[in-house]
């Protein structure tokens, strides 16, 4: 490749030439490449960019939630208690006369934290049983695929409900709740994705240079596996508030005074017919939240899964 | 290929009956491992993880001797997979133990508050279908274009909306503001009893089905049967739009996969009408699919009524389970996850054998 033009390009020109030139010098040059390429998709995808902005909007109001609000969130000022929507308080105030704009910036945090904790959980169990059941196949695989199966069949809201009424309501005992019923379909799709990789040439090759079962399982299977783990997680994201949203509404979520969104609504039920805006506004912020989830897994499943080709 | 017998019967297509009877036995092995599963996480969830079963039933200020007399009658002191036994087979008689809140055996209280859950998730359902699946076939007839976009966004948001929060706003909008339709519950508390919607369908020898709508239908109770069906829309509505969002989604991508075969084209060629070619030739295929979609929907509805029918009232087992929640009525809940449980597996199991049942390809 020759780089040295006649006239030099500008800076910009020349990334843009280096991300795009047909053979990639190094492996980092590749990965970049890629990464461009995946991104010129993604962007181009009016819906998934619009879910990209709403995610990363979510994470900066989880961030600077003390630059955007005045308190915490749960100072409460009894004589301006459930005022309407207007020039101070921007969405009114709830029944103990704390800002609801507060409440639903700092709730971003606790929403933020569900869904990460449940992530964090879901996702290793999910690779780990997946990928060895894959790999080794034989009585293994059968006993762990009948007992993943097992959780798959559970209805999954109502398991959530009974386990959290056992553990007693809080926000861990939530996500615990719905990590217990939500990684099942993470081991089915890394067992199938290993079962494909099993017996490439590369694993053989990996095989003959003496690497150990672990070190393929973790070395060169795994990694293969996140990114479609990655995109059902996007995609399962929106569930997961929604089932955490639901817990909180019933009480069993976050326990006040934590502004957790579905607790908010469920107090603000009591003052549906005068006080629309209490149950309103954190709704919205829901709704939102998991629709920009929705959109971005939407996205990136045509961006990083190129079976789908953008048809599905 | 051929066996012995009957030359297309033993065509490897998995129809002779040795094979049947291995499926069969299958299906069932899968079947009765489901249950086991499901009875141990339960019996786990209920029984082992409280800290104090016996405190929860006696209260912290019983006599010592009442304290143990009750250890002693709950099992507690036998080890814990003998107590699994008992409660399997208890389970598998159909005795979930007494509910606190009602004193009423469990079983006969899910029997009461099973058919309306019923009839709630059957009509959404049904209009899932009916609204989802035209959605979705012109999504993908018009791929690409507008019409696709807007049913996609549609489903989308039908997916990302918390149905609870939807539920009041409806009962904000259609109720409260604009007075177009009742509030919460299952009808007006001044026909209550009329057509006896307390009965189980289960009962033989009563002559109602349980559901309201039916009931009052057969009975020319005309009155009720509005005042049930006004009552009826709104949860309806809202579980009505989870299903049609997952089914219009589907329909898409099954129609879509059919379109891009080469009968489409065939069929095309031939000169037939874009009618012909998208119902009857690409449809046809979709139509097979959509049951275990259907089944799916059908069965989750089931569940996800808990949070509907909270915000409206609406007496079935997801109002049940959770007010026995709020009771710490442990063994009406674990009996109601159980029930729901069974129906859930229950519904798939039987989508998946319809499947199979009516889709060549799929016996292998």
């Amino acid at each position: 490749m020759t780089r040295s033009a006649a006239v030099p390009p500008s800076p910009s020109r020349r990334l843009k030439i280096w991300l795009l030139s047909d053979s990639p010098e190094s492996v980092f040059h590749a990965r970049c490449q890629r990464l461009y390429l995946g991104w010129r998709v993604f962007s181009g995808n009016p819906i998934a960019m619009t879910g990209l902005l709403i995610i990363v909007a979510l994470v900066l109001a989880a961030a600077l939630a003390p630059l955007l609000t005045q308190g915490d969130g749960t100072e409460q000022v009894l004589s301006r208690r459930l005022l309407p929507p207007g020039a101070e308080h921007w969405f009114g105030t709830d029944e103990l006369g704390r800002d609801i704009y507060d409440r639903v910036v700092w709730g971003s945090r606790i929403t933020l934290y569900i869904v990460g904790l449940v992530g964090l959980l879901v996702v290793p169990i999910g690779l780990a049983i997946g990928t060895v059941a894959g790999y080794v196949g034989g009585w293994i695989d059968n006993v762990l695929m009948r007992f993943t199966d097992i959780f798959l069949a559970f209805p999954r809201l109502i398991l959530a409900l009974a386990f959290v009424s056992a553990l007693g309501p809080g926000i861990e005992n939530a996500v615990l709740a719905i990590a217990l019923t939500t990684w099942s379909p993470y081991a089915r799709l890394a067992r199938a994705e290993t079962i494909t990789i099993r017996n490439s040439e590369y694993i053989m090759a990996a095989k003959l240079q003496g690497a150990s079962g672990w070190r393929i399982l973790y070395g060169h299977i795994a990694p293969l596996c996140i990114s479609s783990v990655i995109i059902r997680l996007t995609l399962d994201m929106a569930g997961i508030i929604l089932t955490a949203a639901g817990l909180g509404f019933l009480g069993l979520g976050a326990q006040p005074p934590l502004p957790e969104w579905g607790a908010m609504i469920s107090t603000g039920r009591q003052y549906l017919l005068d006080q629309w805006w209490v149950a309103t506004v954190p709704g919205i912020a829901i709704f939102v939240v998991s629709l920009g989830f929705n959109l971005l897994g939407d996205g990136l499943r045509d961006v990083l899964d190129p079976k789908s080709g953008g048809s599905a | 290929m051929a066996h012995s017998g009957n030359p297309i019967a033993g065509t490897g297509t998995g129809s002779s009956p040795r094979q049947f009877v291995a499926r069969a036995a299958n299906l069932l092995f899968t079947l009765s491992l489901t249950f086991v599963g499901l009875t141990a996480i339960t019996f786990i969830i209920g029984r082992v993880m409280p800290a104090d079963p016996v405190l929860a039933i006696v209260g912290d200020r019983a006599p010592r001797e009442v304290y143990e007399a009750m250890y002693v009658k709950l099992g507690l002191d036998k080890p814990l997979i003998h107590q699994y036994l008992i409660y399997l087979v208890n389970v598998l008689q159909g005795d979930f133990g007494k509910s606190i809140m009602t004193t009423r055996p469990v079983l006969d209280d899910l029997i009461r508050f099973f058919p309306a859950t019923f009839e709630l998730a059957s009509i959404a359902t049904i209009a899932g279908v009916f609204i989802g699946v035209p959605m979705g076939v012109v999504a993908a007839v018009r791929q690409g274009r507008l019409t696709d976009h807007i049913v996609r966004v549609v489903g989308l948001i039908g997916y990302s909306v918390p149905i609870f929060w939807l539920g009041l706003m409806a009962l904000l909008v259609f109720y409260a503001r604009l007075e177009w339709l009742p509030g919460p519950g299952r009808i007006e508390v001044y026909y209550d009893g009329i057509v006896e919607p307390t009965t189980g369908f289960i009962l033989i020898d009563s002559p109602t089905t349980g559901f309201i709508l039916i009931d009052s239908a057969m009975q020319k109770e005309w009155e009720v049967f509005h005042n049930a069906l006004s009552h009826i829309v709104l949860p309806a509505a809202m579980l009505t739009t989870f299903a049609l969002a997952y089914i219009a989604r589907m329909t898409r991508s099954f129609m879509l996969d059919q379109l891009n075969q080469e009968y489409v084209i065939t069929a095309r060629v031939k000169g037939l009408s874009e009618m012909a070619v998208i119902w009857r030739h690409a449809f046809r295929n979709v139509l097979i699919q959509l049951i275990t979609i259907i089944g799916l929907t059908y069965a989750s509805l089931l569940e996800g009524s808990v949070l509907t029918e909270t915000v409206f009232a609406w007496p079935g087992i997801g109002q049940y389970i959770t007010n026995s929640l709020f009771n710490a009525d442990m063994n009406a809940v674990i009996g109601g996850t159980v029930v729901v449980g069974i129906c859930f597996v229950g519904i798939n199991m039987i989508s998946d054998a319809l499947y199979r049942i009516v889709d060549p390809r799929a016996r292998r």
